[in-house]
């Protein structure tokens, strides 16, 4: 049955693509492409200034070079930067109106958008290459006064709320690759929560690439207003290619006074395969601002996917008594690699964070703990606490911790800890002994070895996280 | 700063008799200072202590001519009494006095390089700097079997004559197979905002060991940068104490490269700092080959304004199977204007290893300070007696026994 299980797992189950016509924006990046996406979004003004101005920006910047995986240059000239299906120049206003070959692929893709049929209570914003296809279970949100939707409505419909948070974490003023995104974002999704008010599920969104050439730049702004809650999940996947596709999202979170986000990704991108050939380039910024005292962020995510992982999900820790959270698995086989990690940037009295990452590298990969405690003057009273354990898998592979660890403030403790081994060759006699054979063996340990992160993560994505740390390390022992 | 590098340059080698090879490495050395000039925050090394602008604001223009022709008295009061030892006395980077009256002098070979190793990487231009400008570069070979009878004191001196300036000091010991040594450093700085550069080179054959302490304690406004660079073949053991607290600005480095089996290195500092004080210690260990082992322990106290470092990394090679690497780092904040910064890293690319780091950093416990204040003891004996206990823990690594004793005493704790 297991043997079975595996057979099937074993090649990328999501390489398939979709035959869908796609319409796109010419190839290339310049200010026509810009004026392009906004004006066949139908932004206002504002946007279209704020875009060019990050446009701007971008061309003075350097593309980052300190990383640990390097990659070969990009040509920004040669991606497209738009593409929808062609069916969506009109968006569908009901699942009715989708293309039926869409609803197809996300069925494949295990994605339930038919909310009949669907059982587990989770709603879905799905966005597939550019724009966001459909969002389901409006209903039942709407009647809370949740706003739901993609982040291209919320810009006709509710522009004050987008105007006064979009960019108020990530400026269009930041790094290369987010103002690239500030520049050319098509779609993404947008969450409000007014205040006092518990989301009743999970919302989560579904983040496809088709189309080759392209690049996906989703905006992702979640607002949480005072006293409300919300949990919200992120998956991935993308086509089997040769090329390498781009992938630079940004993710912006802000949480009020009393305010709780709790954000989960199951990152799957196509890793290229067993020669490292094509697969994505997960370049994201994920960025959440603890504006008011007492409010919580907290991002847990497992890395299995993309042929480079970069990315550091931060949290800014502004009010008073705020508190982050930072829960990683990243595991990296065959010739994959990552850099990954986070910032903890303590501003606010009181304020806590805390970082539990595990890495695990197997066949020639190579992985990169990265990560910022930075406890300022005024952040008095502060603690942190971080443990970053790397599991190695062969002598083909690397791992690396590279923490840094800044304090300014005396009363305010730091602690970090990080060890690096390979699985203990007693605790798979132990298993083995007991019956177990040694890939099962060893996936338990794993597992054992990931658990303090995959409890963070709900119910139905931690089931499915816990096969995906199975079977990405498949034929990575012995 | 081009210009008066280049007309100090010339000036030096016009009042020196270096040979024609040592002028044309010295050349090429300058070239690369030339290229890269002083280390900013933009090299990752450099990150938390950016000597470039340390050196702008706090010495301004520097003079690198350094006169070796003049001739300084030694005192002999500053000698340490307290145990019989070797000496080698440098004054402003010029060696004064080397007398290994305690040794047998068949078994320790003197002489100076006429080849010295350019520095390999771009990274760090001091050791460009320190190669161009540095006087005569002995080499101290210690032969096989032989061990030192009585430990080695280097004095380290600067006086009031020099200012402003530029010190440059290099020194190499070679330890044959089964040779040791015993090392104090000692710097007794007398001199006033002067950027000294210390360059030291470790050859360890085959079973050697190493001990090195290096002890800077006394007040001064110097700049100053020490590079221990230790290589390290089968079976041989290096170990390394810093004390750093004196000077304005120090920056310790220790680079050791394992290139044998069953070979070992212990780094273990201590940062004890007031005033706005700004001390770094780095330490390298490349980990090249199978069964090696390595151990840092660094603890800082720091009080006013001052800022400690500790940038510590440890690379495991895919041969270097069976690595033992452990590290630890504690700091304990006096001051609300303290500041500590760490960056501890490892880069692993074998998985039969055990390799673990640890960094805390924070106030001193109030609940320890409160356990000792409900015996009796006032805060402020309570505050000591912790801190006391605290970096004692770093000099009971010292193997040791007599130097122990002497570094206790001097440095205050027991």
């Amino acid at each position: 049955m297991r043997d079975k299980q595996i057979e099937d797992l074993k090649e990328y189950k999501y390489g398939f693509s979709t035959d869908i016509e796609s319409f796109k924006a010419p190839k290339g990046l310049n200010e026509e492409v810009i004026r392009f996406i906004s004006n066949i979004k139908k932004e206002p003004d504002w946007l279209l200034q704020w875009r060019l101005k990050a446009f701007e920006r971008l061309k003075v910047l350097k593309e980052p070079d300190w990383q640990k995986p390097k990659y070969p240059k990009i040509d920004y000239q040669d991606l497209y930067y738009y593409s929808a299906p062609k069916s969506f120049k009109e968006k569908p206003k009901n699942l009715e109106d989708l293309d039926p070959k869409l609803l197809e692929t996300y069925k494949k893709l295990g994605i339930p958008l038919q909310e009949q049929k669907r059982l587990n209570g989770i709603a879905v914003d799905a966005v597939f290459d550019s724009v966001s296809v459909a969002t389901t279970f409006k209903d039942t949100l709407t009647k809370k006064g949740i706003i739901f939707c993609s982040i291209s409505e919320a810009i006709q419909k509710h522009p004050d709320l987008v105007k006064k948070y979009l960019g108020s974490v990530i400026p269009i003023t930041d790094h290369f690759f987010a103002t690239l995104n500030s520049a050319v974002f098509t779609d993404g999704s947008f969450v409000y929560i007014p205040p006092n008010v518990k989301c009743p599920m999970e919302l989560s969104t579904y983040f496809r690439i088709n189309a080759s050439d392209t690049g996906q730049f989703e905006r992702t702004l979640i607002i949480a207003d005072k006293g409300s809650y919300v949990s919200y999940l992120e998956g991935c996947t993308a086509p089997m290619r040769d090329e390498n596709q781009l992938h630079a999202a940004n993710v912006e979170l802000i949480a009020l006074d009393d305010a709780e986000i709790k954000y989960s990704t199951v990152q799957n991108w196509y890793p290229g395969d067993k020669d490292g050939k094509g697969g994505i380039y997960n370049f994201v910024t994920k960025r959440g601002l603890c504006k008011g005292k007492n409010s919580k962020i907290s991002w847990t995510q497992v890395e299995t996917g993309s042929a480079i992982t970069w990315k550091y999900p931060s949290c800014i820790l502004k009010g008073d008594n705020s508190i982050g959270e930072f829960y990683s698995i990243a595991i990296t086989n065959n010739h994959q690699k990552a850099d990954t990690g986070t910032k903890m940037i303590h501003l606010g009295r009181n304020t806590k964070s805390k970082i539990i990452s595990k890495g695990i590298s197997a066949g020639k990969s190579d992985m990169t703990y990265r990560g910022l405690v930075d406890i300022s003057k005024n952040a008095s009273n502060s603690t942190n606490y971080t443990q970053c354990d790397s599991l190695l898998m062969g002598n083909k592979c690397g791992a690396h911790t590279v923490p840094y660890i800044k304090n300014k403030n005396s009363n305010s403790n730091i602690a970090h800890e990080a060890t690096t081994s390979k699985i203990s060759e007693d605790q798979l006699h132990y298993c083995q002994q007991r019956g177990l054979n040694q890939e099962e063996a060893v996936g338990l340990i794993v597992n054992g070895f990931c658990k303090e992160v995959l409890q963070q993560l709900p119910m139905e994505f931690a089931v499915e996280a816990q096969k995906l740390v199975g079977i990405s390390l498949e034929g990575s022992v012995g | 700063m081009e210009q008066k590098l280049k007309t100090d340059f010339d000036k030096f080698i016009s009042m020196s008799n270096f040979s024609n090879q040592e002028i044309k490495l010295k050349k090429e050395a300058l070239d690369n200072f030339l290229k890269n000039g002083f280390p900013s925050r933009k090299l990752e090394n450099w990150k938390f202590s950016d000597i470039k602008q340390i050196i702008q604001k706090n010495i301004g223009e520097l003079t690198f001519y350094n006169d070796y022709n003049i001739k300084n008295e030694i005192n002999d009061e500053i000698f340490i009494k307290e145990i019989e030892h070797n000496k080698i006395v440098i004054v402003n980077g010029k060696i004064e006095r080397l007398s290994f009256e305690y040794e047998e002098s068949d078994k320790i070979n003197l002489t100076t390089l006429e080849n010295f190793n350019q520095n390999p990487n771009d990274d760090n231009s001091l050791l460009s700097l320190n190669n161009s400008f540095s006087n005569k570069i002995h080499n101290i070979l210690v032969k096989k079997n032989y061990s030192f009878k009585k430990p080695l004191i280097i004095y380290q001196i600067t006086n009031e004559k020099v200012s402003n300036t530029n010190i440059n000091f290099q020194l190499k010991f070679e330890l044959e197979e089964n040779s040791s040594i015993k090392i104090i450093n000692l710097s007794d700085d007398n001199s006033e905002k002067n950027f000294i550069n210390n360059l030291f080179n470790f050859n360890l054959g085959k079973n050697a060991i190493l001990k090195n302490y290096k002890i800077d304690k006394k007040s001064n406004t110097n700049i100053n940068y020490d590079y221990s660079s230790i290589t390290q073949k089968e079976n041989s053991i290096s170990e390394t104490f810093i004390f750093s607290s004196g000077s304005d600005y120090k920056k310790n480095e220790v680079s050791c490269n394992l290139e044998g089996q069953y070979s070992s290195a212990f780094i273990n500092g201590i940062h004890l700092l007031s005033k706005n004080r700004h001390h770094e210690i780095r330490t390298n260990t490349n980990h090249l080959y199978e069964n090696t082992k390595s151990y840092q322990l660094i603890k800082s106290v720091i009080d006013d304004s001052s800022k400690s470092v500790y940038q510590g990394k440890i690379y495991v090679d895919s041969k270097a199977q069976k690595t033992d690497g452990y590290q630890l780092s504690k700091a304990v904040l006096l001051n609300e204007q303290a500041e500590f910064n760490a960056k501890p890293e490892l880069e692993i690319y074998a998985d039969d290893v055990k390799c673990s780091h640890g960094s805390a950093s924070g106030s001193l416990d109030d609940d320890s300070i409160f356990y000792l204040m409900s015996r009796g003891l006032d805060k402020k004996t309570a505050k000591e007696l912790l801190i006391n206990g605290f970096l004692l823990d770093v000099v009971e690594k010292i193997t040791d026994e007599e130097i122990k004793k002497l570094l206790k005493s001097m440095i205050g704790l027991n």
